[in-house]
């Protein structure tokens, strides 16, 4: 029984994970692009399911719907790259921080302003309940979350270690100047990786969606559990967001489970502060100094 | 105008801005009197008073040193909590639970800039966000103490000389006077060394830890001094308004506080107020505004987000900061002529850095390989070598900015292999950079004088003899007429030039300059090797130098060491190095020279 109720904790909290997972991995390639902290990838996520609700609305069928919310995430990503990151790309790190959060009020109160403060329900990506597998629920939204997650973190081994564009995207997230003095359009590249981590943000808010509700605040939580899962993984580190975002879900989980619920949210933070204590670098992360 | 009467008369335009400020506090201290205010008008001024004191915390952290804080209203929220609880459920008086709400935001604060400020802003940024989400958990549900989302009520105020203010007026009339105290802290703070230290932070980091800022403490100490003015404010709004909840000091409310001192100015404690002020009164302005204007209202926070994005795009000093780049008069307090003078002039030659078995890689790539090196005193050393050769980061080990894989090094008789780049400067050595490194944002005098204030510096203490001292520097390199432009405004070589005055001033004992004459011309390259020629002769200076300038080199150095891939190739004489056969081999790619 004890086993089976640690089992049903340690599938929810690896779902859990792979979707805070998703959006560090959006966050962690906007770092690597373009050297910026986006505080607004949470919202990436709400964005998405909205749309997803908006798209549902006007009657698609649900595949259609889907696609066109990541469609119309990929031109939203683009937009925020040109209005909230391009204006203050030769600025230190700091104003386009603070760009990233005056983004992310902005489209949490326009969001408001539009759709109402009522949370909306999101059905099911697949049509059935799940299976009961020696005991334990496997429910069929938890594994959608899992299965696409899984196929997201492939396609970007593959864009990454086996394209052209993916090195350089590489190149680009090492040495800018470089990169440019080698053709590579550096510019329309962050753009690039603007669109591609909208598009994993809105996923993960199509995914997590018909389990927590469409919110305003949804992407909030979730981002600052990915901003977690980056320093916990290395920051800037992709492996680091995957794993850490997954360990995140699953201590966060488990935490619930055997301690407390309503400091549920507060153990992803307990976790970030012990590393930062004792391992300041992240599980994956390199020791980097400043070039004088 | 004879020159008491310039004196006199810059003198009085020195104190004009402290009459102007003691006058207006207090008129804002008597505000609450002038006339009949309702309450609401009352409760909306409190509001500003004790917001203002928090986002003054803004300035000194964000403002001056550049860094972010996202939880002030977790900081706010503890003032507030420990006066609520305090005076309720304890029956303290006000005063001492407001000084233990202090108390304890400072030493939160400062736990969390120990843990977090080694690792750069991306950290304390979602770190500080991180800390508010916590405190507000905690404040919704622990109940026991914190009444959770119901709050506290029948908040106690101060007494003042035996009488209690729980008169609106009176109070805020304290209010009003704590918040003029903290502004003119808040003012005076970049005039001394601390402050002056926190914004060369913000201008540079690299450069104020090599110069000799202890750039770790002052982060903490401005991380620190920023939570104590979050929880003053806190603590004052608590016995103000009598009642708290947890929705007072969530992250929205630290984003307000954000925004304030970014929309007023962050770079200065009237641009914080300002912005305060503003958007404290901007929600009620909108409630009066016609019916067909008032759907702002209801997208009032969309507004909010998109100005936070337009300022930092168009805006990034705040409206103080345009203000200010309107009436700009930068006054310099006149001083008498300087020299520039050396205490610790030694002729004997002695071994002055001893750099052995030094090695440094990155990754692979073996940078720097086992290098032996002596510099001896009142010597221009120069280091030299094609490119990729390691001369840099030779450099960046010396003066500390790189942890070498093995090897020691010594300045004078203490090992400084271990020692971070400010604990070296304290010993004496100064540094310029290849790619300049200023505090752009300061004047030209306020960065040579942030270069004298290193520890070990033999000068008189107090503030005159360190602007003496700086005004000697600029004088020896022919600047000082240039004391009160903006650093970031001079040309090129001039920006060069005050890197070395920068240096000078700290009286170093060793010179480290990382291609001086990197983008000079003829003219000012003869004046470079003139100025290094007398440092050298007549204050009894040691230089050790980088550059690629051979006739520069081979006219102003005593002993040239030749480094290759790392490794030491030659060393000796201008004209024994100049001439050897492996040395010219190295440098015009035959490697079989070298071996």
């Amino acid at each position: 029984m004890d086993l089976t109720n640690n089992l049903q904790v340690l599938f929810q909290g690896l779902a859990l994970g792979s979707i805070y997972a998703l959006v560090a991995l959006g966050f962690v390639l906007i770092i690597r692009a373009a050297n910026v902290v986006n505080f607004a990838q949470g919202d990436f996520a709400m964005v998405g399911a909205y749309l997803m609700v908006a798209t549902l609305g006007a009657m698609m069928p649900y595949w259609l719907a889907f696609i066109i919310a990541i469609l119309a995430m990929g031109a939203f990503g683009w937009l925020f790259n040109v209005a909230v990151y391009y204006p203050l790309r030769h600025r230190s790190f700091l104003p386009v921080l603070i760009s990233t959060l005056g983004a992310s009020i902005f489209l949490q109160n326009l969001v408001q302003a539009i759709a109402g403060a009522q949370p909306r329900p999101l059905p099911k990506l697949l049509d059935f309940d799940g299976f009961l597998v020696a005991g334990v629920f496997l429910d069929s939204q938890y594994l959608a979350i899992l299965g696409c997650t899984a196929i997201c973190v492939l396609f970007q081994y593959f864009l990454f270690e086996h394209t052209l564009l993916g090195k350089q995207l590489q190149a680009t997230s090492q040495d800018k100047d470089m990169a440019r003095l080698l053709g590579i359009p550096v510019a329309l590249l962050i753009a690039l990786t603007f669109i591609y981590s909208a598009a994993l943000g809105g996923l993960a808010g199509i995914l997590v969606a018909p389990i927590l509700f469409v919110s305003i605040g949804m992407g909030s939580i979730i981002a600052l559990k990915a901003f977690a899962a980056t320093i916990v993984g290395g920051f800037g580190d992709v492996k680091g967001a995957i794993v850490g975002g997954l360990l995140i879900g699953i201590v966060e989980s488990f935490a619930a489970f055997h301690i407390s619920v309503p400091y549920k949210d507060a153990y992803a933070f307990l976790m970030l502060f012990f590393i930062l204590i004792f391992r300041p670098q992240g599980l994956f992360g390199e020791k980097i100094s400043e070039k004088a | 105008m004879n020159a008491t009467d310039t004196a006199r008369s810059s003198n009085s335009s020195w104190h004009r801005p402290r009459l102007l400020g003691i006058s207006a506090a207090l008129l804002l201290v008597l505000l609450p009197w002038l006339g009949t205010l309702s309450p609401f008008v009352l409760s909306i001024l409190m509001q500003a008073a004790t917001y203002g004191i928090a986002v003054l915390g803004m300035v000194v952290v964000l403002g001056y040193t550049g860094q972010i804080n996202l939880g002030q209203a977790a900081f706010f929220g503890f003032g507030a909590y420990s006066v609520a609880i305090g005076t309720t459920v304890y029956g303290l008086g006000f005063w001492p639970v407001l000084f233990i709400g202090l108390v304890i935001a400072s030493i939160v604060g400062a736990a969390l800039g120990m843990t977090t400020m080694r690792l750069g802003g991306h950290y304390l940024a979602m770190i500080t966000i991180s800390f508010q989400q916590i405190f507000d958990l905690v404040a919704v549900n622990w109940i026991d103490v914190t009444h959770g989302p119901d709050g506290v009520a029948g908040i106690g105020r101060p007494a003042v000389g035996g009488i209690l203010l729980s008169d609106d007026r009176a109070y805020l009339s304290l209010c009003f006077l704590v918040l003029a105290l903290m502004i003119a802290l808040v003012a005076w703070l970049p005039h001394t060394r601390w402050g002056r230290a926190m914004c060369s932070i913000r201008d540079n980091e690299l450069a104020a830890e090599v110069v000799g800022i202890p750039t770790l403490s002052v982060k903490i100490g401005a991380f620190t001094l920023c939570a104590a003015l979050g929880a003053m404010g806190g603590g004052l709004y608590a016995a103000g308004f009598s009642y708290i909840s947890p929705d007072n000091f969530n992250f929205s409310r630290a984003i307000e506080f954000l925004s304030m001192v970014l929309l007023g100015g962050a770079q200065s404690p009237f641009g914080g107020v300002l912005g305060t002020t503003l958007l404290i009164l901007l929600p009620e302005w909108l409630k009066e505004m016609p019916k067909s204007l008032q759907f702002i209202k209801d997208v009032y926070l969309v507004i909010y987000g998109l100005a936070v994005i337009l300022i930092m795009v168009f805006m990034p000093q705040g409206i103080w900061g345009l203000l200010r780049a309107r009436f700009n008069t930068r006054s310099v307090m006149p001083m008498p002529a300087a020299t520039l003078s050396f205490d610790d002039k030694d002729e004997s030659h002695a071994v002055l850095l001893q750099v052995s078995g030094l090695s440094k890689s990155f990754g692979g790539l073996r940078a720097v390989d086992g290098l032996d090196l002596v510099v001896r005193r009142g010597t221009i050393h120069a280091l030299i070598g094609p490119n990729g050769s390691g001369k840099t980061t030779t450099l960046n080990l010396i003066s500390g900015i790189y942890r070498p894989n093995s090897g020691s090094m010594h300045v004078e008789d203490t090992d400084v292999t271990r020692k971070a780049p400010h604990q070296r400067a304290a010993l004496g050595l100064g540094r310029t950079f290849q790619n300049i490194r200023l505090f752009s944002s300061m004047s030209v005098l306020e960065n040579v004088i942030i270069g004298g204030q290193r520890r070990g510096n033999p000068i008189q203490p107090g503030e005159y003899a360190l602007a003496h001292r700086a005004h000697a520097a600029l004088g020896f390199v022919g600047l000082d007429d240039k004391c009160a432009e903006l650093a970031s405004q001079l040309p090129y070589g001039h920006q060069r030039l005050v890197e070395i005055a920068r240096s000078i001033a700290g009286q170093p004992k060793l010179l480290l300059l990382d291609e001086p004459a990197a983008g000079l011309n003829q003219t000012e390259k003869g004046e470079l090797v003139e100025l290094l020629r007398r440092l050298r002769d007549e204050h009894g200076l040691t230089i050790l130098l980088i550059d690629h300038d051979m006739r520069l080199v081979e006219r102003v150095s005593d002993v040239i060491t030749v480094l290759n891939f790392g490794k030491k190739i030659a060393e000796g004489t201008p004209t024994e190095v100049l001439q050897d056969p492996a040395v010219i081999a190295a440098y015009l790619g035959d490697t079989r020279g070298v071996s």
